[in-house]
């Protein structure tokens, strides 16, 4: 059979995603595509990353042997130069010439290069295409300052990228008053305009450029208003301009501004052409964006394969991240008063702005503007594109609910046509059905079968719920399951592991587990073998299985150098201890700081001085402080009746008995712990995820506090209790804590996702509801006696001392590149060395 | 087309390798990290910088597979790599250089451009 024979005029990403549609559709076609560009189709859109590293093959949209695969004709460098629509055929530079049956027009856009005089200047560049960037790159090795003119989306794109190219100064220069004035309003831009500007961005507004100064080389820009800026270098990105020469050439209709006039069919004049992408003119409107170019794709392919589809005026919100900050827009961000009302949120010292507008009548959202924090926007966008009626008060949708309740309309008040990926045009139906219809449980299952989420990924955390919350309702129970290499719960695998007594990670994988394994069940394993046998967590087969400061009993700092810190039980610490750790610092060249939980913490140690750095503190009295590790962290005090004359108990005492007590436990997450010695609460008990204050009669016992970023108080849990029922309760609630706890969640987030809270707690714990009380406490007393110091087992054992060096073949030499720099008469570490840098 | 000639590097006997982890193995200036999967019984070789922020910390990382293909992740932040590729499996970090690995008579050896 003859195929029909479709010659597509562009391989950009809107004429690749064309052909990706058409043949996903159907094989009734030949494609043959011609492109001007030496290159594959790529990722226009993150064009920017090609400067933080990326390649022009992870840009590429396809691999090279796709085009093979899918036996379509791929002609690069190599332009259509002519178009002959009698005889319905193309000619190419290379004077070729081809047949069609139908032609599409994929031409997309190149950039608007006003005329400024000099602009054809050495050193002036657009900011385009790969070889742009090529240029550019090549250039800014002598330059160090330049300037970008536009301040729109794509030229705040380009200054990144010259910023990360090094260049020391960078500007940018805009002719209207406002940054990207197609989608913020004036309060957005003085906000965006500020956090760049602190980002060392110069930002010049209502800048008319006249001309550009400069032998042959570009040195300056001059402005209309006299003024004038010294430069080395220039990107034009003052918008776009449609390709609709070849189209004008052959007499398809062109708009009176330029583009490429389709109908809703992505039909031109003649039946036989189309344009989709940003060559194409739509109701008088050039999409500049990348999923309505996609969703003109998809309409062109429906409408070859006779499945009718139209285009239908789309939707220009957007959500990007520039330079690290969070800038959307959604529906209509400009409409003011009186067609509206707005709602203003300013957070001048976060650089946080939001604006929304809502219906006269208060039921609707029409639009809104997010700078600095976008996190509201796709339920926002949600709210608006499906005319969800707004809660009562709609100013807790962008300043969230006061009163605990998640704000506004959830995931379950969308229709079933509401666009969740509006990248590959994935509807809330679409997800639902592929989890009911399609048994996908997972959300790479979802993104396989539905594609959502695999553009910009922006969707995926509504996909999340949107799962979650059609798993409920099918009545399935939603483990929580802990990785690929592992279908149980935290709590299912500590019990299997118990049951089974495995010892070593590996064990436990090759019994309950599939594949190798990932940083993520790895040290949850460690931990549950370490709260379950109390083993050296270093012992051969463990060591690789362990968080990355477990695995080197330290933490981990900026730069690579490790912290290493001792216990100091209590915060009591000896005049002959103190000197020391202060001779030990002095000695290592250690950065030292007073921590949160009354200990000394020394910064700076290299991996390779971390063993006799530990050996001399050993030799001295210490012993490992597990800042390292998810267990224990100190128990902090005040001074207490020994001191204080306020003081009821021993605080301090108490407070060392308890650190000893359960010191290097491993748990879900870390904890920690204080005891007051009166009412004044001078250890902060309550903010611990369990705190203990002395009374006339006793002790109260206080559970699932924590500092943090959400403080959230400690609930009394028993009072007036004696020293070892106060340490009995403390057992047991430890026990329950780490057999029950889903990974990496405190006390706090444990106790607030517990049904019947407190209540159910201390009924537990001090009643004993479960009968587990004698087991629990049982169990503990075995992790204590076991206990030894992780510290002096390691620089006793050489086969685990050969792991603290930083070169396997030069075991002697330390990391070359950890630095450190001066600052109040210690040492720190640089900046981060990145380009990313906020 | 230039051609570019593999020098072995020795880098270290096979028992002086991490079962299952990575070591760091010094070539003049440059850091190469050195994996040994155990399970799969496997060597990798790639750059030891992680390139999200410019940290000599990949060898320290923990290896391990998504969905079957070899990774690690670097202990700063988590971003993980493929093992086989270099290619950034988390976010868009750019990709990281891979090295051939060799093992003959108990050394293991990795193949740097001379």
């Amino acid at each position: 059979m003859n195929k029909l024979k479709i010659i597509v005029i562009g391989n950009g990403m809107v004429g690749y995603k064309f052909c990706e549609k058409l043949k996903s559709k159907s094989d009734s076609f030949k494609l043959i595509v011609f492109g001007e560009e030496p290159r594959r189709a790529y990722d226009r859109v993150h064009l920017s990353a090609y400067f933080s590293g990326k390649t022009a093959e992870d840009l590429s949209m396809s691999t090279a042997s796709w085009y093979e695969e899918q036996e379509i004709d791929l002609y690069l460098n190599n332009p259509v130069t002519g178009v002959n629509r009698v005889t319905k055929t193309v000619s190419t530079l290379s004077g070729e010439q081809f047949s069609y049956d139908f032609l599409v027009f994929a031409t997309g856009s190149a950039a608007f290069v006003p005329n400024i005089k000099g602009i054809e200047k050495e050193g002036v560049f657009v900011y385009r295409t790969i070889e742009d960037l090529d240029l550019i790159s090549a250039y800014s090795k002598n330059a160090k300052k330049a300037s970008v003119i536009g301040g729109g989306l794509l030229g705040l794109e380009a200054a990144k990228a010259l910023i990360d190219l090094g260049i020391e100064e960078t500007s940018i220069i805009e002719f209207a008053p406002r940054l990207m004035p197609r989608q913020i309003d004036m309060a957005g831009s003085e906000m965006l305009k500020s956090m760049l500007t602190d980002l060392g961005l110069q930002i010049l507004l209502n800048k008319n450029t006249s001309s550009i100064a400069g032998e042959n080389n570009i040195i300056g820009l001059k402005f209309s208003d006299d003024t004038e800026l010294a430069v080395d270098m220039l990107v034009i990105s003052a918008g776009i301009k449609p390709r609709d020469e070849l189209a004008r050439q052959c007499g398809i209709t062109v708009g009176p501004r330029g583009g490429i006039v389709v109908d809703a069919e992505m039909q031109t004049n003649d039946p036989c052409v189309f344009a989709i992408g940003e060559c194409a003119l739509f109701e008088e409107m050039i999409y500049g964006l990348i999923a309505p170019g996609y969703e003109m794709a998809e309409v062109l392919a429906s409408n070859l394969c006779a499945q009718s589809k139209s285009f239908k005026s789309f939707d220009m919100s957007t959500k990007l991240k520039l330079i690290g900050i969070d800038v959307a827009s959604f529906g209509d961000p400009f409409i003011n008063e009186p067609d509206c009302r707005t709602i203003v949120f300013e957070n001048k010292h976060k650089g946080i702005y939001k604006r929304i507008n809502i219906s006269n009548d208060g039921q609707y959202l029409l639009g809104g503007i997010l700078i600095g924090d976008a996190t509201a926007y796709n339920m926002l966008l949600q709210t608006s594109v499906n005319r969800i009626a707004l809660p009562e008060n709609p100013e807790e949708l962008i300043l969230g609910s006061r009163g605990g309740e998640q704000a506004g309309a959830g995931i379950t008040s969308l229709p079933d046509e509401a666009l969740i990926c509006s990248c590959e045009g994935v509807t809330k139906g679409d997800i639902c059905n592929s989890v009911t219809e399609q048994g996908c449980e997972t959300l790479d299952g979802i993104k396989k079968c539905t594609k959502a989420g695999t553009g910009c990924g922006g969707c995926l955390p509504m996909v999340k719920d949107l799962m979650l919350h059609t798993l409920k309702a099918q009545g399935k129970y939603v483990r929580n399951v802990i990785c690929e290499h592992f279908n149980y719960s935290r709590q299912e695998l500590y019990d299997l592991i118990h049951i089974h007594e495995l010892k070593s990670y590996d064990e436990v994988l090759d019994k309950l587990g599939e594949s190798d394994g990932c940083e993520t069940c790895k040290p949850l394993v460690s931990s549950l073998l370490a709260s379950l046998w109390n083993e050296m967590i270093l012992k051969k087969g463990n060591d690789t299985a362990q968080d990355s400061n477990d695995r080197f009993l330290a933490n981990i700092q900026k730069g690579g150098s490790y912290s290493v810190v001792p216990r100091v039980a209590g915060g009591e610490i000896t005049p002959e201890k103190l000197i020391v750790i202060g001779e030990v610092a002095k000695k290592y060249n250690l950065y030292t700081k007073i921590t949160g939980g009354q200990r000394i913490d020394m910064f700076g140690a290299h991996l390779n001085d971390l063993p006799i750095i530990w050996e001399e503190l050993i030799a001295a009295g210490f012993e490992s402080g597990h800042a390292y590790g998810k267990g224990l962290r100190t128990v902090k005090s005040c001074v207490g009746s020994t001191w204080c004359r306020f003081g009821l108990h021993d605080s301090v005492s108490f407070a060392i008995r308890i650190e000893e007590r359960y010191r290097g436990i491993r748990a879900p997450h870390k904890f920690k712990s204080a005891v007051s010695g009166c009412i004044r609460e001078c250890a902060e008990a309550q903010s611990k995820d369990f705190g203990i204050i002395a009374t006339e009669k006793g002790w109260n016992l206080y559970v699932c506090g924590n500092g943090g970023s959400k403080p959230q108080h400690a609930l009394l849990l028993a009072s007036d209790v004696d020293s070892e029922t106060c340490i009995k309760y403390i057992d047991r609630f430890l026990m329950f804590y780490i057999r029950t706890a889903d990974p990496l969640t405190r006390t706090a987030t444990w106790l607030n996702k517990m049904e019947g809270g407190i209540d159910y707690l201390r009924n537990v714990v001090v009643n004993d509801s479960l009968g587990m009380a004698a087991k629990w406490e049982s169990e503990i007393e075995k992790l204590v006696d076991t206990y030894k110091c992780e510290w002096k087992e390691a620089v006793e054992n050489p086969a685990i001392r050969k792991r603290f060096s930083h070169f396997v073949n030069a075991p002697e030499e330390k990391d070359p590149t950890i630095e450190f720099v001066e600052m109040r008469g210690q040492k720190r570490t640089p900046e981060w060395n990145t380009s990313n840098q906020i | 087309m230039t051609e570019t000639k593999n020098n072995w590097l020795a880098a270290c006997r096979v028992e002086d390798a991490v079962e299952n982890g990575g070591v760091c193995v010094k070539n003049g200036d440059e850091q190469i990290a050195l994996f040994y999967f155990t399970r799969r019984n496997e060597w990798y070789a790639t750059q030891n910088e992680c390139p999200h922020r410019k940290q000599m910390a990949l060898s320290r990382g923990m290896i391990g597979t998504l969905t079957d293909e070899p990774k690690v992740a670097c202990p700063f932040h988590k971003k993980n790599f493929s093992l086989k590729t270099g290619e950034c499996l988390s976010g868009d970090e750019c990709a990281i250089k891979t090295y051939p690995v060799k093992v003959e008579d108990g050394t293991v050896y990795i193949a740097v451009n001379s």
